[in-house]
């Protein structure tokens, strides 16, 4: 096949649509607590925990939304870990979030080994099965890329609108924004800053754990170590090159996520010509890229990484 | 609620928040432990047996100390200046790239002068690694956690295409391995049978070095002018980007030592695991030494202890050994609470 032939195929988009859909429920939860003014650097971590959660509670025998909530739960929890060491305590975001990431994975893979001691290849689930919408899935090409896709897939890009329409046309949405951009205004309204952030972070967090869960109960069928690999921080800087709106972070994570389909299609169609790893090194280059094209014109919220306290200035 | 800066602290009181911390982390994991089905008190007993219980035991906590102390420093400095390196792991393992092709026969020297030589060329090459995201940082304001972070991807897939082409052992039966490095290129060991090196050494030597740096000298006052207050730095006159730039050389220099001693001192080649992590870990070391060159020293042989004495433990008590891990992580988190409050106090109000 034809290196562009490949761009008008629908599984190609199919496989686009389905590769980002972590993305964007990450993506969404670190949109939310950046918005609110916190980095967090947890992500990585959080996700793993999801993706262990969501896998291991339908394992044992629950269903797979359950295995959702649970991925949730666990997430919120170490976001509310996340937010209390760097909200109301003001400790470095980045150093508690690479502790977070640290040791929610370590966590995670301890329980692992704690449940399936002697397990050396994962047991596998029955994962969410496509559901194709009827009428729209029939549209070639677009309609079968977006419309035959499994439910959690639509509930990715379902987030994105809700965060959209959150931010923008709710009071606690504009608090949040205002939390990140001039916090001491949002205090003056008699809100609480430190409710605020702390509530964007657990829910943030909470996101970025059904972002992991996806992997394991829609993508793949089972849990690995290092399943996660670096998904996290592409987030991050999905989120920079989005400028920090919920639809420009949409479509920064589908084009990656067509870019990450394509460079495996391509080196299909390569024949070992260039080394694989040349390939797989693609998606990590392309977002430091991505943040270098985006940085100078990047809007940050003024008050990201500045800790708040309360009757300061 | 609300922090209030304290009077300067006792001695006493820096002394007792860092081991408040190392209490909590027991408690916390004690409840993991108790999950497992194991007695805390006897696992807790395993893991200090396994780390320091013997000759053998200790020699092999200074051995995996010894990365750790360079990661650790290499974190250190960086941080000190608000410089987040987190990419100690792929400037490692791109001095266990340079300490390979340099000491594998390419240069016929005897080794006083092969030695230096290499270390040499191996603190350039992980100096230039961490330039790129300082220089990114200063130039174009692109956040360089992020930067680093997937710098370390990059440069894992970068080793492994090496060891599959240019750098492939041709009698490695086909496992993605480097040949072994000359005996003009190895360090030699510190005791004879024993798998400590010489490569400790010269890690106390550098934490001794950076020691002195930040302290006494010129440098070492800028990076700390930067962290602590970039606009205040610049209006001193401190050239702020050029500080950061001199960091980002020396704290990649440093982290790049790890994989040179890793190669020379050890394990002989490069192979795909040559760091279990050591990057990473370089940051709770440093942290747990609040960012001191020669608390680094002791932070880095605890969180090896940590490590030699939790497999150890692992197989007597059937607890999984990631254990140690969680440990580690949960002292940073710790640590980082328990310096907060030498420094402030909380008034509830």
């Amino acid at each position: 096949m034809d290196a562009l032939e490949i761009l008008f195929t629908a599984s190609f988009w199919v496989a686009a649509i389905r590769i980002a859909s972590p993305l964007i429920f990450a993506t969404m939860g670190e949109l939310i607590c950046e918005r609110a003014g916190v980095l967090n650097l947890g992500i990585e971590g959080i996700m793993t925990a999801g993706a262990f959660a969501g896998w291991f509670t339908v394992y044992s025998g629950g269903d797979l939304w359950a295995g959702l909530l649970v991925a949730a739960l666990f997430g919120a929890m170490f976001g509310l870990l996340h937010a209390t060491l760097t909200v109301p305590l003001g400790l470095s975001q980045h150093v508690v979030g690479i502790g977070i990431t640290l040791l929610a994975t370590s966590l995670t893979y301890f329980i692992y080994r704690l449940a399936l001691p002697e397990v050396t290849s994962p047991p596998k689930i029955e994962p969410f099965q496509p559901l194709p919408i009827p009428v729209l899935s029939r549209i070639p090409v677009v309609g079968e890329a977006l419309f035959t896709q499994t439910p959690l897939t639509y509930l990715a890009f379902m987030s994105v609108a809700a965060v959209a329409w959150i931010l923008y046309r709710t009071p606690i949405g504009l608090a949040v924004r205002a939390a990140g951009e001039n916090p001491s205004a949002v205090e003056a309204q008699g809100i609480s800053v430190t409710g605020i952030r702390m509530g964007a972070v657990v829910v943030g967090s909470a996101l970025m754990a059904v972002g992991g869960a996806f992997l394991t109960t829609s993508a793949f069928n089972s849990f690995f170590f290092q399943m996660i690999n670096g998904r996290g921080w592409i987030c991050i800087a999905l989120v920079v090159f989005g400028s920090w709106r919920p639809g420009k972070a949409l479509i920064g994570a589908v084009l990656f996520a067509a870019f990450d389909a394509y460079q495996v299609r391509l080196q299909q169609i390569s024949g070992g010509l260039v080394p694989y790893q040349v390939f797989l090194m693609m998606p990590y280059a392309l977002s430091i890229l991505a943040l270098i094209l985006v940085a100078r014109r990047a809007a940050y919220p003024k008050a990201l990484m500045i800790p708040y306290q309360k009757g300061e200035r | 609620m609300r922090l209030e800066p304290k009077p300067a602290s006792s001695l006493a009181i820096t002394l007792l928040f860092p081991l408040a911390a190392a209490g909590t982390t027991l408690v916390l994991t004690s409840i993991l432990v108790l999950i497992a089905g194991a007695s805390p008190l006897s696992v807790f007993y395993l893991v200090a047996k396994g780390a320091a219980g013997s000759q053998f035991a200790f020699l092999e906590t200074l051995t995996r100390a010894t990365p750790l102390i360079f990661t650790g420093l290499a974190i250190a400095v960086a941080f000190r200046a608000k410089l987040w390196n987190i990419g100690a792991e792929a400037q490692l393992y791109i001095g266990g790239v340079v300490t390979v092709a340099l000491g594998t026969g390419a240069l016929p020297l005897p080794s006083v002068v092969l030695i230096p030589v290499i270390m040499v060329a191996v603190m350039a090459a992980g100096a230039l690694l961490l330039l790129g995201p300082a220089v990114l940082k200063t130039r174009f304001g692109v956040d360089e956690v992020v930067t680093t972070l997937l710098l370390n991807f990059i440069v894992l897939l970068f080793v492994s295409m090496l060891l599959e082409g240019m750098l492939k052992d041709p009698m490695g039966l086909g496992w993605p391995q480097s040949q072994k490095v000359i005996a003009e290129a190895q360090l030699p060991r510190l005791i004879q049978g024993k798998r400590l090196h010489c490569g400790f050494v010269i890690a106390l030597a550098s934490a001794v070095l950076i020691w002195v740096v930040m302290k006494k000298t010129v440098l070492g006052y800028e990076m700390r002018a930067v962290g602590f207050n970039p606009e205040g730095a610049r209006f001193v006159g401190i050239l702020v980007d050029r500080t950061l730039m001199k960091t980002a050389l020396l704290s990649g220099g440093l982290a790049a030592l790890a994989g040179f001693s890793e190669v020379s001192g050890l394990k002989g080649n490069l192979t795909l695991d040559l760091s279990p992590g050591y990057g990473y870990s370089g940051i709770v070391v440093a942290m747990l030494a609040m960012l001191n060159p020669l608390g680094v020293i002791a932070s880095a042989i605890f969180v090896a202890g940590i490590f030699v004495g939790a497999d150890a433990m692992s197989r007597a008590a059937k607890v999984p050994s990631y254990i140690a891990d969680v440990m580690v992580a949960t002292s940073l988190l710790t640590m980082v609470v328990a310096i907060l409050l030498t420094r402030f106090r909380i008034r509830w109000r």
